[in-house]
């Protein structure tokens, strides 16, 4: 009987060349006369440990890691096949590795396990169970659940997702629609990546029982660019999907449509603002739009829109199929169920971490990511993208949930943990965050436009030592002002960063300027 | 990849006709240009706004809003070098500059033998593994200034396919 291998296809695994190791281990069985299936699986979000090989072995799969093409011969001479762990690289039961153990992983229970295209993997591990459910039940029933489940906008802004659907399922229309917000463009953040690449049926289940919700028949997922490959999966996906009766115009026989499209962004970061989504989708220059309206009430097409973020629609499935207290189970305060921390930048072991709310920042950075991967100490983390603050280790000790992290003025945003080592220049953080408000504004309002501009050469000329003290009031006025007076939360969040540069890291903006340091 | 770039009014009128009956059909389209082409050329904008029922100036507008269309033919290989957070904490800037340098240009400029086409690009998704470059549709992570070079040089040597 030929053995199967699961080498990984997310983009991380392909990044770090999960292809060649694939091609290799064909090979290698080929001349070796082995029998073996490679099966391309996704990813486990175990990043550091990418490629990471599974072999299926009678005691459940056993994992290898990282895997480069010139282990592959070793490793069968090892008895890879046989799921011996004598091999440097032998990790054990996948299973059984802690940093995968000790997660809560509700949403991300299939990821890495499953083929991400094979309905009949999706199907055999849970898939559709909360699609079907819903088949069954009135739309007011479902948003019920939703709501009774405390989720709450995945995205950052954390805004009840089932009120949201209320509001759409109680305005009247000939023509509703579901858009799901894919443009990821926070650095840090990857989990709607892995959703997409690792589990597309998933995000596909999620929006179409959305659309049973609130009696929407059309559906877009507005996906950045800059993912080629979850594109092409979700592509394949949808027209799956539509063959075998969960998409289109009589979804599994109930007489109830819908259908869906992935639409491509264009390498605009402000498009991840709902408005600007919206006006993107339509086809126009992605500028913010004035709210009222809210796009439940007016929004795509001028018509009545769910805007969710991938990870709110893909919590959906697991709680019609598992009901709304399995998921509220989780959690501590108004932060109901589970929130998947991505641990990025300057980490020893990175990846994708779903943990109930409550966990520290201390707990995910050291226990999970084992600190900085330079080995240096870490000095500064960045937690929910660019908007927002950078705490120091005074504040890493809180618990995560959203109402803590506001206390505090941080955010949690979509989930995404950027560490640095004491290397970091923080006065250049500040900088950045300037720079690409500058680069990413959409232009329509001016504290947005203008403010970042000047922003940026405001932060040069303290860091070139040019009237310190003036320029820092001034700096410190011109992030009121931004703050105070954009229209949406890239000029008026950019500043948050840049003000907790200023108040924790004070010596990063006293330095010598470059060249006259000794 | 043809190296022509060459264009004309009735491959973009293909294009546009296959997909202007959606709604919102402009950056589909756009996307399918450049998916051809390898750009938007400006001689397009009349004939998707005629196509649309759109002015020429709301055309141009849309094109020049988004950082991914470009209006002139890119190298035979884009390199995009991710500037964001995750990847700056890992050596990013130092990646940047050396790119710049070893390449002789600046973001948004192209290689004198045509090869290569140098872009910024604001996060990959791949953050637990920087500093990460995209090659065309592939992203490659952990990219030291060294493995930039030698990819380049595996770019530059066999222009026709990525090995990956």
């Amino acid at each position: 009987m030929s053995v199967r291998v699961f080498v990984p296809c997310d983009t991380t695994a392909l990044s770090l060349g999960a292809d060649a190791v694939a091609r290799r281990l064909e090979r290698e069985a080929e001349s070796r006369g082995l029998a073996l299936t490679v099966v391309r699986n996704g990813s486990r979000g175990l990043a550091w440990l990418e490629p990471l090989v599974e072999v299926e072995t009678p005691a459940g799969r056993v994992a290898f890691g990282p895997v480069t093409p010139g282990d592959v011969p070793a490793l069968l001479d090892a008895g890879l096949l046989e799921g011996r762990d004598t091999h440097p690289l032998a990790l054990g039961p996948t299973k059984a590795i802690p940093y995968l153990e000790r997660q809560q992983r509700l949403t991300f229970a299939r990821i890495g396990v499953t083929d991400p295209l094979s309905i009949a993997d999706y199907l055999a591990h849970d898939g559709f169970r909360g699609l079907e459910a819903a088949l069954t039940r009135e739309p007011q029933d479902i948003v019920e659940e939703v709501k009774a489940s405390g989720l709450r906008g995945r995205g950052g802004a954390a805004f009840p997702t089932g009120i949201k659907w209320q509001t759409v399922l109680d305005a009247p229309a000939d023509q509703k629609y579901i858009v799901c917000n894919a443009d990821e463009g926070d650095s840090g953040t990857f989990a709607d990546r892995l959703a997409m690449e690792c589990d597309p049926y998933m995000l596909i289940e999620g929006m179409a029982i959305a659309g049973l919700a609130v009696n929407a028949t059309q559906g877009y997922i507005y996906l950045r660019s800059e993912y080629p490959l979850a594109k092409r999966i979700l592509d394949a996906a949808i027209v799956r999907a539509e063959a075998a009766g969960y998409l289109g115009d009589d979804i599994r026989g109930s007489g109830r449509a819908f259908h869906l499209e992935v639409r491509l962004g264009a390498g605009a970061y402000i498009c991840g603002e709902e408005t600007s989504l919206l006006e993107s989708l339509e086809g126009k220059r992605g500028l913010v739009r004035f709210k009222p309206p809210l796009p439940a009430i007016e929004g795509l097409f001028g018509r009545p829109t769910v805007v969710n973020n991938v990870l709110s629609l893909a919590a959906v499935p697991f709680i019609l199929a598992e009901g709304a207290e399995a998921y509220a189970g989780h959690g501590m305060g108004r932060s109901r169920g589970t929130l998947a921390l991505q641990l990025a930048g300057n980490v020893k072991r990175g990846g994708l971490v779903e943990l109930s709310f409550g966990t520290t920042l201390r707990t995910l950075m050291e226990e999970f990511g084992g600190g900085t991967a330079s080995g240096r100490p870490l000095r500064a983390v960045q937690v929910g993208g660019p908007l927002c603050a950078y705490l120091p280790e005074s504040q890493w000790d809180m618990p995560l949930d959203y109402e803590t992290f506001a206390e505090v003025g941080a955010g949690v945003g979509h989930g995404g943990v950027v560490m640095f080592d004491d290397s970091v220049d923080m006065a250049e953080q500040a900088r950045f965050s300037m720079e690409f408000c500058k680069v990413e504004s959409c232009g329509k309002c001016t504290p947005c436009r203008i403010g970042s501009t000047r922003g940026v050469e405001v932060i040069d000329r303290i860091r070139a030592g040019r009237d310190r003290d003036a320029n820092l009031a001034l700096l410190g006025e011109l992030c009121e002002t931004m703050e105070d007076g954009s229209l949406c939360a890239m000029g008026g969040m950019t500043p948050f960063p840049v003000q907790s540069a200023l108040k924790h890291f004070p010596d990063d903006f006293q330095r010598a300027p470059e060249g006259d340091r000794s | 990849m043809s190296d022509s770039r060459e264009w004309t009014p009735q491959a973009i009128q293909a294009e546009i006709d296959a997909l202007k009956h959606k709604p919102g059909a402009l950056l589909p389209i756009l996307h399918a240009i450049q998916d051809r082409l390898g750009f938007v050329p400006e001689g397009a904008v009349p004939i998707i706004a005629e196509s649309l029922g759109q002015t020429r100036a709301e055309v141009h507008g849309v094109i020049s809003f988004y950082h991914h269309f470009r209006t002139s033919p890119p190298g035979r290989h884009v390199v995009q070098v991710c500037r964001a957070e995750a990847c700056q904490s890992v050596g990013a800037r130092a990646l940047e500059a050396h790119a710049k340098a070893s390449l002789g240009v600046d973001f948004h400029q192209t290689t004198a033998d045509r090869d290569i086409t140098l872009e910024a690009v604001y996060c990959l998704g791949n953050c637990a593994c920087g500093p990460s470059i995209r090659v065309d549709d592939e992203v490659r992570g952990r990219i030291t200034p060294e493995a930039f070079d030698a990819l380049v040089d595996e770019l530059r040597t066999q222009p026709l396919e990525v090995i990956g």
